[in-house]
């Protein structure tokens, strides 16, 4: 099994006939997830690329009975493209944009905070289920089905965990990237929540960065409930105060959001802590036994 | 993105918040006829404040308070110029180049406010602290009960009742609450307008005939929001940024500069701390983060390397990047050209993933130069340690 996306997985892509929308969609495509169409406003009643383009979110909902949608909108419009996702009421919106200012997200947050539909990131590089289906833009050819489960901020140090698996033959069932912004739908708790939930998930790598305490509530979180083994870690353990290391989210500010409280609350937790992040793949093969 | 403490002044007198009166100086006979004319219309004294974007001015000698016009040009003289060292700025210190020059207040009651985002509710807080003048970061962690919040609803702002709640938690007498309240309600409105991403009032003082003022101000403005804010984009003080962060910001390069010997090029922020701290753990120390995004195209790159080598601390080069979109071969022909126009003669070790792996190796390779290919994130980590050995 796997969690989030999977073959039964119906994706529309808000902003299909842009390019990076248009991309990424015939990756999804190409990896097997049922594509169903895309929303761009203003080009209603066309055909992109074999797929039917519709004006709104709704229609596009009500027309193919989408249950899922990619947001690769500029990040001045990706805030109402969220709005609009959850008003059609889509189950999972994953939202890849980066740079979506934090008060537009305060007030989305606001709104959907609660409702029926999962937010994944914003500025995240989506969910892949391998073998089953992907939503985002992380490269397919890596993956490998299996039973370890990654919740993580970056997009590229997930990339780099998932190659450390596969290429020591550990499949994952599902790796979420959630996003590397101060407002994220998804976080550390809710993606460690649902792949401990999910009976094929065997193990969980969880990394995070600086700043922010959500790695600590995740923490906490897996000291309580989390039997499953969990690999950890947290980049940025160099990084010095007060810098915003690329992701709006990754700042050490106030004396929180320190590498080393975080991979100390971690530890606390029994959480199997790297420093290093060329021992993610290895530390996981470890716990297992493989 | 930061500005000067008179220029967050500037914002907030717009929106109604009570200032001192004072004026910005640039040179020394700007800053005497700035404190003759306050001293003229009935200031009492005069506060000259050193205009850099640390904090922690006062500590380091950038703030003096003086009673004539003497003193004021004496104090201006002292300041202005001076290579400002607070906790914030590094031993290096920062120059200054700019004077706020204010009236003083009898100063009844030195108290906190800020707004910043809870993160783990996604919501904007005003914070308020009977314990003004500090590092509120230690008031912190010393006593977190001596910081009073009220969590703001997005859809209705900071509600009057909230403000009452502050003012009367700080203490204020029953004749400022309301002031206190039209205070407060001014300071949200100028963050959520202007997109602020931190919004601190350091000392808030309460005065000896009852009146309140904003003593400090410190404002920090979202990044991802200035495309419509263009009057606050303006505001952006070159002159107090790195330059190095400066040039690379012309070309979309996420770059910090830091004091190690290894210089490094990665794609994605979490994989670049994350070599960073790879660095680290191999014996090194890492000279900057670099983050040149997804795309890394190859006029990027040479920027990139530019930038990289203009650092003189730089030893070796650590290129690492996880092509997922990105084609390796297509990078590596970036990076071979690169470094051949800009003549690169400093080791440069490189760990590459991706679509084409293969090819892209064989173009290193084939190009002659200083390059070494680490197969995993570990083994190129012990090489470009290793290689800036050899070049120190």
């Amino acid at each position: 099994m796997s969690v989030l996306v999977d073959k039964n997985t119906r994706l529309i892509v808000q902003g299909i006939t842009g390019k990076e929308g248009t991309f990424h969609a015939k990756g999804a495509a190409d990896y097997g997830t049922v594509v169903v169409g895309g929303v761009t406003p203003g080009k209603g009643g066309t055909i992109h690329e074999g797929w039917p383009v519709f004006n709104t979110v709704a229609e596009a909902v009500e027309k193919t009975g989408a249950n899922a949608t990619v947001i690769f909108v500029p990040p001045p419009f990706a805030a109402d493209a969220i709005l609009e996702a959850e008003d059609a009421g889509l189950p999972l919106i994953v939202c890849i944009t980066e740079g979506i200012p934090t008060l537009d997200m305060v007030k989305v947050w606001s709104k959907i905070k609660g409702s029926a539909s999962r937010l994944i990131g914003p500025n995240c590089p989506g969910v892949i289920s391998p073998g089953k289906a992907k939503i985002g833009i992380m490269p397919a050819r890596i993956h490998l089905e299996g039973s370890v489960g990654i919740v993580s901020k970056s997009g590229t140090l997930t990339y780099e965990a998932v190659h450390q698996l596969t290429q020591r033959g550990i499949g994952q069932s599902t790796a979420i990237g959630i996003g590397g912004d101060p407002i994220i739908g998804t976080t550390h708790i809710d993606a460690l929540k649902l792949l401990n939930e999910d009976p094929d998930t065997e193990a969980i790598i969880m990394i995070g960065e600086i700043g922010g305490a959500a790695e600590e509530a995740a923490a906490a979180y897996v000291k309580e409930f989390v039997r499953k083994p969990v690999v950890g870690f947290i980049a940025g353990q160099t990084a010095p105060p007060g810098r915003r290391m690329g992701h709006a989210g990754a700042i050490i500010s106030g004396g929180q959001g320190t590498a080393a409280e975080k991979m100390k609350a971690m530890r606390d937790a029994g959480i199997h802590v790297v420093v290093s992040p060329a021992d993610i793949g290895a530390k996981l093969a470890e716990v297992i036994g493989r | 993105m930061k500005i000067h403490e008179f220029q967050a002044k500037a914002i907030l007198a717009k929106y109604g918040v009570p200032v001192p009166r004072g004026e910005v100086a640039d040179t020394l006979p700007e800053a005497a006829e700035a404190a003759k004319t306050l001293l003229a219309h009935g200031a009492t004294g005069v506060v000259v404040k050193a205009q850099i974007h640390a904090g922690g001015r006062g500590k380091g000698g950038g703030v003096k308070v003086v009673r004539n016009l003497a003193d004021a040009e004496a104090a201006a003289q002292k300041i202005l110029g001076m290579q400002l060292v607070t906790h914030q700025t590094g031993p290096q210190g920062q120059k200054v180049q700019r004077l706020l020059i204010e009236e003083t207040a009898s100063i009844d009651r030195e108290l906190y406010l800020g707004i910043v985002l809870d993160r783990a509710i996604g919501k904007f807080v005003f914070m308020a602290s009977k314990a003004g003048g500090m590092e509120i970061e230690e008031v912190a962690a010393k006593d977190p009960t001596a910081i009073i919040k009220e969590v703001i609803d997005p859809a209705i702002g900071l509600a009057a009742y909230q403000g009452r709640n502050l003012a009367f938690a700080l203490g204020l007498k029953p004749s400022q609450v309301n002031q206190a309240v039209a205070f407060f309600q001014a300071l949200y409105k100028a963050f959520i307008e202007t997109d602020a991403s931190l919004l601190e009032i350091n000392p808030f003082i309460t005065t000896t005939d009852d009146k309140l003022f904003a003593l400090d101000a410190k404002m920090t403005f979202d990044d991802n929001a200035l495309y419509r804010h263009p009057e606050i984009k303006g505001l952006r003080d070159l002159a107090e940024e790195d330059p190095l962060e400066v040039e690379a910001s012309k070309y979309a390069l996420n770059y910090i500069k830091l004091d190690g010997s290894i210089a490094c090029m990665v794609n994605g922020a979490g994989l670049a701390m994350a070599t960073m701290d790879i660095i680290q753990y191999a014996g090194g120390s890492p000279a900057n983060f670099l983050d040149v995004g997804g795309g890394a195209t190859q006029d990027q790159i040479e920027h990139a390397f530019e930038i990289l080598l203009s650092d003189k601390n730089v030893k070796a080069i650590f290129i690492n990047i996880f092509g997922g979109i990105l084609r390796v071969d297509r990078l590596a022909t970036g990076v071979v050209a690169a470094a051949r126009k800009l003549n690169v003669t400093l080791p440069i070790v490189l760990r590459l993933e991706g679509t084409n792996v293969e090819e892209g190796r064989q173009i290193l390779k084939e190009s002659g130069l200083n390059f070494e290919v680490g197969s995993t994130m570990k083994e190129a980590a012990d090489l470009v340690v290793a290689a800036a050995k050899v070049v120190a």
